[in-house]
């Protein structure tokens, strides 16, 4: 291809859903009533709510416009930095879909729901081997409900000793999902700096290490894309002081099958399946965080937990230091199939294969745009590399130029100014599903934009300009929120 | 493998880049004492036909389906899902995008998501809704715990007749925090004992879930002037929110903080999640809410367009500080819901309700015919408890095996409700199946 | 951004080292935050206000001051008892980007004890932290 794949196409037009329809338009097949109306007391009704009446055309219209101003992974590259956007299978959503799960009530007795408490128990084991840690809950809806999941189990840990424990370390590299999930335990953050060369230093950890620190949240790799070369001596210093790791497993694309968590000295991990397990990110969600410990914490997981009996898999709740439950039923059920799915298609070669291409992709991706954009961190990276602004400041040009221009070009941009400890960060994870020919493309585009920078600013200025809308005034957004009509 | 697209000659050419002989060189900076020797223990991949095989069989150990007559509610509701909606839910330019914080991309996902706020601040009857959270459980214990942000109260009122699910998450959110959780409970008629809340000094919020985990509907204009007198925030939940396109919204009966569970709205049962948590206040609170929003504003040429805003509530900027911890939302669940409301529109909304009220009515008086109580009278929306005749334990366990799940048992959650059912009958119970349901309960 | 010599700081005015400023009239202090903050956070949201008659110590966090992308705790630079707000900011919290010594000032306070100026800085002061 000679020209860019940013190409304008034809964007139309869709009002809001109550700017269209006209009363007494049906969208809807409604039951044939069968029985006859009964009586209802008339002073508790209400005059319901102010919907439009829309056809199903207008309804199919309204939502395929709306679909066409996206952006998304089945559009093009979308690497954004600790997100892991990778490819989402296709029969995956089909099998998720199956009438015996899809229909499936959470609260019919175990013996009629063996097909999905399988799948789960199955899975719970699947990501017991590869994290190397012992028990699993499937429950947290999201990553930062595992995050809140592993703080109770500390919270409750400490507790049953008799010791409670007010503090919690959290590197400055952290996601801010970390330090709010262990406030909302009462443990205060205490932050801890990372080294010059990106990563936790022992000297630093040692010095914050004491009795009423309950432990440290790390992630490894670390958001800054490094292996936490150091990890195994931290633990040893956090374990000697009676506390626990947790690892934040939003990074764990980097690393299937090349290490084993629990050898490193993790005691408790949350793993993102839409992140490494390819499920997809719907816009913001539904995902699932599963939570994962070794046998000395298993007592405080989530309740209810499967496991298996003579007559089939059970639910149950007969764990009486459970930290109880975080959502109403067992979990995320249609994404774990997705998840399973996924395992069961990698088997353990090709999951270690894709963290291995993973990672070469993003130095690939690294050693091309060094030089372009500012390295921070020249050293090997594991499946995110993180750039700043520097050399463009010099024209004028912020992090926020470059993300808006490469849109123009057919790109998604990379996670802009995180992680916090690099000013105007930039950080790039392709993940292993791109091809080299993407990522030639993509480097071809940062190599463009960076001309452009220096040679015609305003491009970057006034971008994007391909997008249905340009950018928008969010100041008057926050000022004078307008959130319904 | 067919989702990983480097060929030998594409990873010798990058290795070649990258200036290391092999894969593995890839990984130098992790320590030798941190490497797995071993192969992960998983099982072998599987072909996609192996893979479907395998799923299909699997679901196929699932008591679901058409042939299954489900008279059980408690949280996951049996509604009908217009084809159009999942078909519209799978184009991958919604499922494959993430959260929108680069807005000129993802305006499909802003709108839809600002007109799904809309729709549900008018369905509960409230001044603004957030972008969702995860369930109508952790709703409500995120609702609480914005009560206790905005009064500075450390404790709260709960009513028992709040689905019990509900109430374990609750404790499990407010528990290590060392918030007070008094329980409010349920009188002779299954409603919220009002007088029991007397007793209840400065709560910071009163919460009550109507329809109620046993399907009747609560005053919620009583329990708002209640908590007006006790300075509280009244927190209305609910778990069957079509129940509004009937009766009152609580929003019309002076609710403070509105969130509960929307899975009724469009989502597939699908073994209990995801679900799809609806949470609403009044507009002076919004500040205080936790989870997304997406607000309205104008581009650099004057043109209306959509972005996240008020983000400095949440976890990326404030940390620590957050109104929550939470990130994801479940933003294709409720794109979800509004597509189903958008099917549905306002006149579909009503009858299906009607329809709902009136099915589950007629349930309740062939119940009646045939020899079982309704212990709490009021009124009631798509479920209700009956007292089962005596040895009916037996005659639940024979209709299973026919494919009749009749109702819930209560006695697991409440032991002094033994031999209390909870009814549930849907649009989706046809005449047939209510009379087969009572001639064979009554056999 | 600007430059630190782009910016504005009044020589009549007191500074802390977090940024807030004060102008003395008789025994009340009026508050705000300087030039340099204002620029640093961008375009202000939201300035959340304290109650009228409420006592803050010097250092207390009285206030936070929003931006799209950012959030500031506010810090009395001297205490004392809340005598006024500046209630415009309700409606136009911009005001504290375009007139960060006028329009935009923040609070107007009763000065519990005035040797607690002496530890603010002058303009010249405040300056050379910011360049330093």
């Amino acid at each position: 291809m000679n020209e860019s794949q940013g190409m304008t196409g034809l964007i139309l037009n869709e009002p809001l859903l109550w700017d269209k329809g006209n009363k007494g338009r049906s969208g809807y097949s409604l039951p044939r009533p069968d029985i006859e109306n009964s009586f209802i007391d008339e002073t508790l009704l209400g005059s319901g709510p102010d919907f439009p009446d829309l056809s199903e055309m207008d309804v199919v219209r309204h939502y395929t416009r709306l679909s066409q101003w996206n952006f998304g992974v089945d559009t093009g590259m979308y690497p954004l930095g600790s997100c892991t956007m990778k490819y989402n299978p296709k029969v995956h959503e089909i099998l998720a879909g199956l009438n015996g799960f899809a229909t499936a009530h959470p609260l019919l007795p175990a013996r009629m729901s063996q097909g999905a408490l399988h799948l789960m128990s199955e899975l719970q084991s699947f990501l017991a081997e590869i994290t190397g840690l012992n028990a699993v809950s499937l429950q947290p809806a999201a990553g930062a409900q595992g995050e809140l999941a592993g703080m109770l189990m500390l919270h409750a840990y400490y507790r049953k000793q008799g010791r409670p424990r007010s503090k919690i370390l959290v590197p400055d590299t952290a996601h801010g999902t970390n330090p709010a999930s262990a406030a909302l335990c009462g443990f205060r953050p205490i932050p801890v700096s990372s080294d010059d060369q990106g990563v936790l230093s022992p000297g630093r950890v040692s010095d914050l290490m004491d009795t009423e620190t309950a432990g440290i949240m790390l992630t490894n790799p670390n958001t800054l894309g490094l292996f936490e070369e150091n990890i195994r001596t931290v633990a040893e210093i956090v374990h000697a002081r009676g506390g626990q790791v947790y690892c934040d497993g939003a990074n764990l694309n980097a690393v299937m099958g090349m290490v084993h968590m629990g050898d490193l000295g993790v005691d408790v991990m949350h793993l993102n399946l839409h992140k490494t397990f390819a499920t997809p990110h719907g816009g913001g969600g539904p995902g699932s965080g599963p939570v994962c410990v070794k046998s000395h914490l298993a007592p405080f997981l989530p309740i209810p937990r499967i496991h298996k009996t003579e007559e089939g898999y059970v639910l149950s709740d007969d764990f009486p230091d459970t930290i109880g439950k975080l959502q109403a039923f067992w979990g995320n059920f249609s994404v774990m199939i997705k998840a399973y799915c996924y395992i069961l298609s990698m088997g353990p070669h090709f999951l270690k294969k894709a963290s291995q291409l993973a990672v070469l992709n993003a130095n690939y991706l690294k050693e091309s745009l060094k030089g372009v954009f500012h390295l921070p961190y020249d050293r090997p990276c594991m499946h995110e590399c993180v750039f700043s602004d520097k050399l463009q400041k010099a024209h004028g040009i912020t992090t926020l130029d470059i993300a808006k221009r490469l849109m123009d070009y057919g790109f998604h941009p990379p996670t802009i100014y995180f992680p916090l400890v690099v000013n105007g960060a930039i950080m790039i994870e392709p993940t292993e599903t791109e091809s080299l020919e993407t990522i030639n493309e993509f480097i071809r585009t940062c190599r463009s934009v960076a001309r452009e920078a220096a040679e015609n600013p305003d491009r970057l200025k006034l971008a994007p300009v391909n997008c249905k809308v340009k950018r928008l005034d969010e100041a008057a957004a926050a000022r004078r929120p307008c959130l319904a009509d | 493998m067919r989702y990983l697209p480097h060929t030998p000659a594409d990873i010798a050419a990058m290795l070649a880049v990258v200036g290391v002989g092999s894969l593995e060189d890839l990984f130098g900076s992790i320590p030798a004492d941190c490497r797995r020797t071993a192969e992960m223990q998983l099982p072998q991949p599987l072909t996609e036909w192996e893979l479907r095989d395998h799923l299909e069989r699997l679901s196929r150990q699932m008591a679901a389906g058409p042939e299954y007559s489900l008279f059980l509610g408690a949280g996951s509701y049996d509604h009908y899902i217009p084809a159009a909606v999942p078909f519209l839910l799978s184009r991958s330019e919604f499922a494959t995008a993430y959260t929108p914080y680069q807005p000129e991309m993802a305006q499909g996902t802003l709108q839809g998501i600002y007109e799904y706020q809309t729709l549900t601040a008018r369905l509960l009857g409230m001044e603004v809704a957030n972008a969702s959270l995860y369930d109508g459980a952790s709703a409500l214990a995120e609702g609480l715990l914005m009560a206790i942000r905005i009064t500075h109260r450390n404790r709260v009122a709960v009513s028992t007749a709040i689905h019990p699910l509900f109430r374990q998450v609750v404790e499990t959110y407010c528990k290590p925090a060392g918030y007070e959780l008094m329980e409010i409970p349920f009188d002779a008629t299954g409603r919220t004992d009002m007088a029991a809340l007397d007793q209840i000094e400065k709560p910071a919020a009163i919460a009550v879930q109507s329809p109620n985990f046993f399907g009747c509907i609560e005053d919620l204009k009583a329990f708002a002037e209640m908590a007006r007198k006790k300075e509280a925030l009244l927190v209305a939940t609910f778990a069957e929110p079509l129940a509004f396109g009937l009766f009152k919204n609580p929003g019309s009966q002076g609710a403070d903080i509105v969130c509960g569970e929307g899975q009724s709205l469009g989502l597939p049962r699908s073994f209990g999640g995801p679900g799809l948590g609806m949470f609403a206040s009044r507009l002076k609170y919004v500040r205080s809410m936790p989870g997304r929003l997406v607000g309205k504003t104008t581009d650099q040429n004057g043109k209306d367009g959509f972005v996240l805003t008020l983000s400095t509530r949440e976890q990326h900027i404030r940390r620590e500080k957050a109104t929550s911890n939470i990130c994801t939302n479940n933003s294709l669940c409720a794109l979800n819901a509004a597509m189903f409301l958008a099917t549905l529109g306002g006149t579909g909304t009503r009858q299906l309700a009607r329809l709902n009220y009136d099915k589950s009515e007629y349930l309740k008086k062939e119940l009646c015919r045939a020899g079982f109580q309704t212990p709490f009278a009021g009124p009631t929306f798509n479920e209700f408890v009956v007292k089962a005749p005596r040895g009916f334990a037996s005659t639940y366990q024979r209709l299973l095996s026919k494919k009749i799940v009749a109702g819930l048992a209560l006695e697991p959650f409440y032991p002094e409700l033994h031999d209390h059912f909870l009814m549930c009958a849907t649009e989706m119970r046809t005449r047939r199946e209510i009379d087969r349901l009572v001639k064979e309960a009554s056999v | 951004m600007k430059e630190i010599n782009e910016l504005n700081f009044p020589e009549d005015l007191r500074y802390a080292d977090d940024h807030e400023w004060v102008r003395i009239k008789d025994h009340t202090a009026v508050i705000g935050i300087s030039d340099y903050a204002q620029d640093q956070l961008g375009d202000i949201v939201y300035v959340e206000l304290p109650a009228v008659g409420k006592k803050f110590p010097k250092g207390a966090e009285f206030g936070v001051v929003e931006s799209v992308k950012a959030v500031s705790e506010l810090y009395m630079p001297i205490g004392g008892e809340i005598l006024s707000v500046n209630k415009l900011l309700e409606d136009a919290p911009e005001r504290v980007n375009t007139a960060p010594y006028d329009d935009g000032w923040i609070l107007e306070v009763k000065v519990e004890n005035p040797s607690e100026l002496d530890s603010l800085l002058t303009k010249d002061a405040y300056v050379t932290m910011l360049k330093g």
